[in-house]
């Protein structure tokens, strides 16, 4: 391994981030990022079911055929998505309201089949683990950040607690309409890979 | 990589799948009872929002006592008595979607864009002892993305509002998705459903509702930027308080009073 666990970790944050760097999983980052609450969940089910997907394609990975890999790959992505659904609407109700179609559509995010494909096929079952929770991280810390301004800016609130007291409920933020709506968090993801790119220039794609 | 033959791909993934599917089934069937009880306490809590009765320093079943589920049906308006329906079991939404229990409704009936609708309907009566003092009705209609359900809960006098709790819908969070603020659930308290002419006057308007009489007992805010949303809790109550929802049900409940406050 050239690399070691640690910097495994903290490069899927900020060197390879899965959304700003490799440009996987956007569709879910724009439809969960109304508040932060969801955000946050969303990205912990994405971690925990990347990290344990990974893992499991990488114990097993001498045994799957080339010719059905990416199938396989599906299968047990969609499996632990339905186990994450299933607890949460056993233990977290609300939540799981709130996330609804969301939880089940993991499946479709193309970080999931990106890292099986890309890390996990050709590495041990530990880093995978790690590089499965790294990536959940990476994408976890761009949702809460376009979270963050559209759920301050767009209903005046973080986690569902009043920040800025809005004029539907007496105060006096007037919300901004357009950051309630989902388009809205493609111009913040574009800002940040902006950003990113910009303090580290190697990120930026060759002519 | 695995040296191929044909027979491989074949048998991995079968063992894959079967695997898979143990799982899939066992959290599917192990956790039901745990989400069927959260499903039930969450109307539960909704109803009770929307009777005002909601105090979270409570158990919902303490406060759920005094309320009893009863069966109605939708066309004549009369309680199930004889214990063919009981609404512990029934479950309304399933019952729409069979013919025994449930019909297609024609395009003209069909204000809240239901399709179908079930025959008969779960109401909850908020009793203090054997009084009646509100009304629990379910309700649902399509808004802009989604059905939305909620719960409306009537006065005695059968046209004044006492709350309501929407506990379903998928419409965009922010704008149509406002009609889960409780802000704006407290202002349909006090409204009127019906006119003096019997007719329905309750209306979300554009903007603020107007404050002079009689409109004022009438009208509730807009929801800025949710046009269709509005659009569709007005069907759905223009539905729901109309001939094929809970208006024979009224009918009949009014023609009993006299002869039970005659008692009083």
């Amino acid at each position: 391994m050239a690399e070691t666990n640690l910097k495994l970790l903290t490069s899927s944050v900020f060197k390879r981030n899965p959304i700003a760097l490799l440009v996987l999983g956007i569709c879910s980052s724009l439809a969960v990022t109304g508040q932060m609450t969801t955000a946050l969940v969303m990205s912990i089910c994405v971690g925990l079911v990347t990290a344990f997907s990974s893992m499991t394609i990488s114990l097993v990975r001498h045994q799957i055929p080339s010719s059905v890999r990416i199938g396989l790959q599906i299968i047990v992505a969609a499996t632990l998505v339905i186990l994450v659904d299933q607890v949460l609407k056993a233990y977290y109700f609300s939540l799981s309201k709130q996330l609804s179609i969301y939880v089940g559509l993991i499946i479709t995010n193309c970080i999931l089949m990106g890292r099986a494909e890309g890390f996990a096929m050709s590495n041990p079952p530990l880093p995978s683990f790690i590089d499965g929770i790294a990536n959940g991280l990476g994408y976890g810390f761009i949702l809460m950040s376009v979270a963050f301004v559209r759920e301050l800016l767009g209903s005046g609130s973080l986690f569902g607690i009043e920040i800025l007291p809005l004029t539907t409920n007496g105060g006096w933020y007037l919300r901004n309409g357009l950051l309630v709506l989902p388009v809205c968090g493609f111009f913040l993801i574009a800002l940040i890979i902006w950003t990113l790119r910009t303090l580290d220039p190697r990120q930026q794609e060759k002519e | 990589m695995a040296e191929e033959s044909i027979a491989k791909p074949f048998y991995t993934v079968l063992i894959l799948a079967f695997i898979c599917s143990a799982l899939v089934a066992g959290a599917a069937v192990g956790l039901r009872p745990q989400q069927d009880a959260n499903r039930d306490l969450d109307r539960k809590k909704h109803i009770l929002y929307a009777a005002g009765l909601y105090d979270k320093n409570r158990t919902v079943e303490e406060m759920f006592a005094p309320i009893e589920t009863e069966v109605v049906e939708l066309a004549t308006g009369k309680y199930v008595t004889d214990g063919t329906i009981r609404p512990e079991t029934y479950k309304q939404l399933k019952a729409a979607l069979s013919d025994e229990t449930g019909r297609q409704l024609s395009s003209a009936e069909d204000r809240a864009k239901l399709r179908r609708l079930e025959k008969y309907s779960l109401v909850y009566l908020v009793k203090d002892g054997a009084k009646v003092q509100q009304l629990v009705l379910p309700v649902r209609g399509k808004g802009l993305w989604s059905t939305m359900f909620a719960y409306v809960a009537l006065d005695g006098d059968l046209t004044t509002i006492r709350g309501i709790s929407f506990y379903e819908h998928g419409e965009t969070p922010g704008l149509g998705g406002e009609v889960e603020n409780a802000g704006w659930q407290d202002g349909w308290r006090g409204k009127r459903v019906y006119d003096d002419g019997g007719k329905i006057g309750l209306n979300i308007v554009k903007g603020k509702a107007a404050t002079e009489e009689p409109a004022k007992h009438f009208q509730i805010d807009g929801l800025s930027g949710a046009t269709i949303t509005t659009k569709g809790v007005n069907n759905l109550m223009e539905f729901w308080f109309g001939e094929h929802g809970f208006k024979p049900f009224f009918s009949a409940q009014k023609i009993v009073e006299p002869g039970s406050s005659g008692r009083g």
